[in-house]
């Protein structure tokens, strides 16, 4: 299946630190990929630069096989990749609608906005992505939303912006069991759609319940790449990291 | 979806503005029963509706501003340095449409000016547009020496009918700010400009990382409150065909009470146009109705006083502002 990104041999130096070396990630297309670490193995800085916010110093980025050049948000955003930021970047008090148009609103002439539009699309995202709540539709505020369906909102934003590679920045954050479970019917959906997702997060279990392939970061290196198959528990999992570090 | 839960979107939408609606109402009702007679005398209605208009065009754009997360002081200034502009201009023989139109923009201008200095500088816009407002105000004292410019010639000028003239005995300032009204309520609800206010207002990093211009949002926010300090001060200064240097300082408390009382929220993402033309109806009420039911004119500021914080109240009890 093609790779809608690939990261070859990249490294990526803060002065005289090597946040990222030759580390190499590819996802492709339908697929959810975990991405695991310890605090400070680099995740947070090969995220940044997949997304374009860092350009790598070495290695190359391929877009669906081409070689980019000069790698950056813009780029990357063209590329059809968005960033879930870990704080959502939602208003709460405005209405889902709203949110999800932030800054790309469908506008008449004058800056005069779809209002109708916006808001059947909206209802079509999140019903698509799947908030099944009666109580829930595009005009209802944000800030009446749980934790996890306030990330399915940022989801949908996402999706609205046509992303083919939705990266989640740690989205079970601080989220209740149930709301997690909603965080992760989410992302089956945006799988389902075949568009693929890059799972960011420390907890184990979260990850390995929804993520199809697994790769291990440590100290700025990709230490171990595994599918789903190859493993049939989350502490398999847990237990394959810790034997990698310590080698490592 | 649920009958219960199309009322509480309709609820989160126009809560607050039915609020001040409510006020207005209560008000109302309590002025015609302290004074039935005085009620229905034409007189008394025409005389809030000299100044409804002017507390319009200085309450509305407040409620942008507002709206935004920032707050401004300086307007009360600012409307007087417009009227200035365009009475000195009318004066020094400048067609009038001219002038109207060198006021308007002298106020986006000032606008401009202290939205940019507050946030460029990051100062706070409570503390800054205090000083603005005291600045401006000591720059018009210290050019017209304290006097007044009378302009009468401006009455055969076709811009004075067409403004502040009667139209089969109806002011026409009525009719301008009865448009003002509509084109803000769209600009606020259904405008590119108002939902960015909205989202600036309610938090400005996100607003930010959504790709939109915070900075560029609030100073036009600010030139906005400007344009409408400027129309306010030019309305005025036709009404009365006198420019006076001390002109606008008795809207300052009065515009910022309406944006208040008509339920406008002081802490930014929310804000309602409907809401506000309430609030100004109360707040002009207030400044008349009071002396209609026969008590003397020191109650209004005790009254003013007490609407504001029976609307901050109200604020807290629509609930705590979520995040």
């Amino acid at each position: 299946m093609e790779n809608i990104i690939q990261l070859n041999q990249v490294t990526k130096k803060f002065g005289g630190i090597t946040a990222l070396n030759k580390a190499s990630l590819h996802v492709k297309k339908g697929e959810v990929v975990g991405l695991i670490g310890d605090n400070g193995a680099g995740k947070s800085t090969l995220i940044k630069t997949l997304v374009g916010v860092y350009s790598p110093d070495e290695g190359e980025i391929l877009i669906r096989g081409n070689k980019t050049s000069s790698w950056n948000a813009l780029k990357a955003r063209e590329a059809g990749i968005e960033t879930v930021f870990q704080d959502r970047a939602l208003t709460p008090q405005q209405s889902i609608v709203k949110n999800i148009f932030m800054g790309k609103e469908l506008r008449y002439p004058f800056g005069f906005i779809r209002e109708k539009e916006q808001i059947n699309e909206a209802n079509r995202l999140i019903r698509e992505i799947g908030f099944t709540s009666k109580l829930i539709n595009a005009e209802s505020p944000v800030g009446n939303l749980s934790g996890g369906e306030r990330q399915g909102v940022a989801i949908a934003r996402a999706i609205y912006n046509k992303a083919e590679l939705i990266v989640l920045d740690e989205p079970t954050n601080n989220l209740s069991l149930n709301e997690t479970q909603k965080v992760f019917d989410f992302v089956l959906n945006v799988k389902k759609s075949n568009r693929s997702v890059l799972f960011i997060g420390h907890n184990i279990y979260h990850v390995y319940d929804i993520s199809d392939r697994f790769v291990i970061l440590d100290r700025g290196e990709v230490v171990h790449e595994l599918n789903k198959e190859d493993i049939s528990t989350p502490e398999e999992l847990m237990k394959i990291m810790r034997e990698t570090i310590i080698k490592h | 979806m649920s009958n219960k839960n199309l009322i509480n979107n309709a609820f989160h939408k126009n809560g607050r503005a039915l609020g001040s609606i409510g006020y207005f109402i209560l008000l109302m009702a309590i002025f015609f029963i302290g004074a039935p007679e005085a009620w229905i005398r034409p007189n008394l209605h025409q005389s809030v509706f000299v100044m409804m208009p002017t507390l319009i065009f200085l309450t509305i754009p407040l409620v942008f501003l507002v709206a935004s997360g920032e707050i401004d002081l300086s307007f009360a200034s600012t409307y007087a340095v417009a009227a200035y502009v365009f009475a000195l201009l009318v004066k020094n023989g400048v067609d009038p449409a001219i002038c109207f139109v060198a006021g308007v923009f002298t106020g986006a201008a000032i606008g401009a000016l202290v939205g940019t200095l507050i946030v460029v500088f990051r100062l706070s816009s409570l503390v800054a547009s205090l000083g603005v407002l005291f600045l401006l105000r000591g720059v018009i004292l210290l050019l017209t020496k304290s006097r007044s410019i009378t302009i009468m010639e401006v009455e055969n000028h076709w811009i004075y009918p067409l403004l502040v003239g009667k139209f089969y005995g109806f002011p026409m300032q009525i009719f301008w700010a009865a448009i003002f009204i509509i084109f803000c309520y769209y600009f606020f609800n259904k405008h590119v400009f108002g939902i960015h206010i909205q989202h600036v207002g309610d938090n400005s990093v996100s607003a930010e990382q959504m790709g939109i211009n915070v900075n560029a949002v609030k100073i036009k926010a600010f030139m906005f409150v400007g344009v409408g300090a400027a129309l306010g001060g030019i309305f005025t200064t036709l009404i009365t065909y006198t420019f006076f240097p001390t002109q606008g300082f008795g809207y300052l408390l009065l515009a910022l009470a309406a944006v208040f009382v008509g339920g406008t929220p002081y802490w930014g993402g929310l804000g309602t146009i409907v809401g506000a033309v309430f609030g100004v109806g109360v707040i002009a009420y207030m400044e008349v109705g009071i002396i209609a039911i026969g008590w003397s004119g020191e109650w209004r500021q005790f009254f003013n006083g007490l609407i504001i914080l029976l609307a901050l109240l109200g604020h807290r009890l629509h609930g705590e502002r979520v995040r």
